[in-house]
């Protein structure tokens, strides 16, 4: 009997056939996403990649709420082209907090990987109410309801909480301060943005919306575009190490 | 390869591969040659594909490949290529001086080209691509400047910014008069109106534009001089201006005496690095302002 013959039993019974897929599939699945999580090589040594503090974290959920990455992605690619305009190609350290994370390759909008820093608070803001006051040519949409908005407190301490699940270094302290951490960072004369900078040392604290009455949804979006890409420490990254 | 006899369909005179279910027999059509050539070839390609690059996982790593190729390695020898290309001419343009480079051709050429890239980057978000600005970030095509137009302060703010976060930053600060209650209302009014006379702005009926002066001199004299012409020294805005930064109006005035407006500059000297920034600079200078 040949191997045509034996093969006879897949053609002629869909169940087989199905199993037989199933099995096949998951033997290229395994082999190309399993060794990810073992190899070390993975995620690059860095230094200076640390959680989302709670405003951060709460701007980087209105950003996917929003859904920014449908137009922009967070993923400098390793071509030169790239790098002149963006800087660093991203690493995978970078977004080993990140869930989900925001890669893709669809840009109708420039990559946001490195925005952090690039420009002010205040375009930021002007950009996120009207695009077109600082873009003529813009196609993105306003957003000028974020202005308004009032940060809640009330979830905040959960979403640590999951990301500490997962994996994400959060402290007890961090976790168990977050709402007070929350609005301390967009506060920056208060007594609670003191302590706040000792539980997250090095991040930037100011009023991020130009109002100082309120923490808004602004505050939380342009503190976490304020920091994309701006935690690793490129002076102490070993380049060699980590080609891929 | 099934083990059959040859059986001819007599209606069409094609060959069946002698599958019959039901009495219905197959035709034997099989996948065209250049087909089935190109599949055989292609894994012959996977094949070779991994021995020559980076392909299969094991326990501690991966099979590197025998061309030792690596993404990341020549994106950043691309890169370097094209920095140590431009090296050349742009260690020519941080030597040589503004006068040189207007004189140099081969200099301006590369200062106006790797400007122009740059500034679509990175500066046309905030000044427009034509660099004329829109209101609070400043237009760079007209003659007034906060602090200065000439290549060398150029490249000082270009680098360093305006109240940016960088040590050595430009940094100048408006009190809020009206909001940390420095200034009466009325008096606020009454500046805000004489300031409009000075530049020539319709002012509003019936203010004593005498109290405004005295309120002028006695608060605003030290930062904005005593004609009103500010002083770039100190990065002191121009009252008599032709056009203002923000709303130029005695109300825009006056939201700007009660609670000023500070807006920020990014310091660009570690992103984009010294030659860039001195190719912007002579841009800039060349956009119609430069001094």
């Amino acid at each position: 009997m040949s191997a045509w013959k034996k093969h006879q039993i897949f053609e002629k019974n869909s169940l087989i056939l199905i199993i037989g897929i199933v099995i096949m599939i998951s033997i290229g699945g395994l082999v190309e996403i399993v060794p990810l999580y073992y190899l070390k090589s993975t995620i690059e040594k860095t230094e200076g990649m640390r959680p989302y503090t709670p405003l951060e974290l709460v701007g980087r959920n209105i950003y996917v709420r929003e859904g920014c990455y449908a137009c922009h992605s967070q993923q400098i690619r390793p071509m030169r082209d790239e790098l002149e305009r963006y800087g660093s190609y991203s690493l995978a350290a970078e977004s080993m907090y990140d869930r989900p994370f925001q890669w893709g390759s669809k840009r109708t909008g420039p990559d946001l990987a490195r925005v952090g820093g690039k420009y002010s608070d205040e375009w930021q803001r002007d950009h996120l109410i009207n695009p077109r006051s600082v873009s003529p040519t813009s196609v993105m949409p306003g957003y000028p309801f974020l202005m308004d908005a009032r940060l809640s407190a009330i979830e905040i301490e959960n979403h640590l909480k999951v990301n500490a699940l997962y994996g994400v270094p959060y402290s007890e302290e961090q976790i168990a301060s977050a709402k007070v951490d929350l609005l301390a960072q967009a506060e920056p004369d208060s007594d609670a943005a003191e302590a706040f900078e000792e539980r997250y040392p090095g991040v930037l604290i100011r009023d991020f919306d130009g109002n100082e009455k309120e923490v808004t949804e602004m505050d939380a979006l342009v503190a976490y575009l304020q920091m994309l890409g701006t935690l690793v420490d490129f002076s102490l990254y070993d380049e060699k190490a980590n080609l891929r | 390869m099934a083990e059959h006899k040859k059986e001819i369909d007599q209606v069409t005179g094609v060959e069946t591969t002698g599958h019959e279910w039901d009495g219905l027999k197959e035709l034997n059509h099989p996948l065209p040659k250049w087909w089935l050539y190109m599949f055989y070839g292609s894994i012959v390609w996977a094949v070779i594909y991994w021995i020559l690059m980076p392909s299969w996982p094991l326990v501690n790593g991966y099979t590197k490949g025998l061309l030792d190729y690596s993404q990341r390695a020549v994106a950043t020898r691309n890169f370097d290529v094209a920095v140590a290309e431009r090296a050349e001419t742009g260690k020519m343009l941080l030597e040589a001086s503004l006068e040189e480079i207007q004189n140099t051709p081969e200099l301006l050429e590369f200062a106006m080209t790797q400007g122009k890239v740059a500034f679509g980057d990175n500066c046309a978000a905030c000044h427009g691509v034509g660099a004329t600005g829109f209101e609070g970030y400043p237009n760079l095509q007209d003659d007034s400047w906060i602090w200065g137009g000439d290549l060398e302060t150029l490249a000082t703010t270009i680098a360093y910014g305006v109240r940016a976060d960088n040590d050595e930053t430009r940094y100048a600060e408006m009190p809020a008069f009206g909001r940390d209650e420095l200034l009466e209302k009325e008096q606020i009014v009454q500046v805000a109106n004489y300031v409009g006379s000075l530049a020539d702005i319709p002012t509003q009926d019936g203010v004593d534009l005498e109290a405004g002066k005295v309120v002028y001199e006695e608060n605003c004299v030290v930062c904005h001089m005593d004609n009103g012409k500010g002083d770039m020294e100190t990065g002191t805005p121009n009252l008599t201006a032709p056009n203002y930064l923000y709303d130029r109006s005695v109300e825009g005035i006056m939201a700007q005496v009660n609670t000023p407006r500070h807006g920020v500059m990014p310091a660009w000297i570690e992103r984009l690095g010294e030659t860039t920034v001195k190719s912007l600079a002579v841009y800039v200078h060349s956009r119609g302002g430069g001094q």
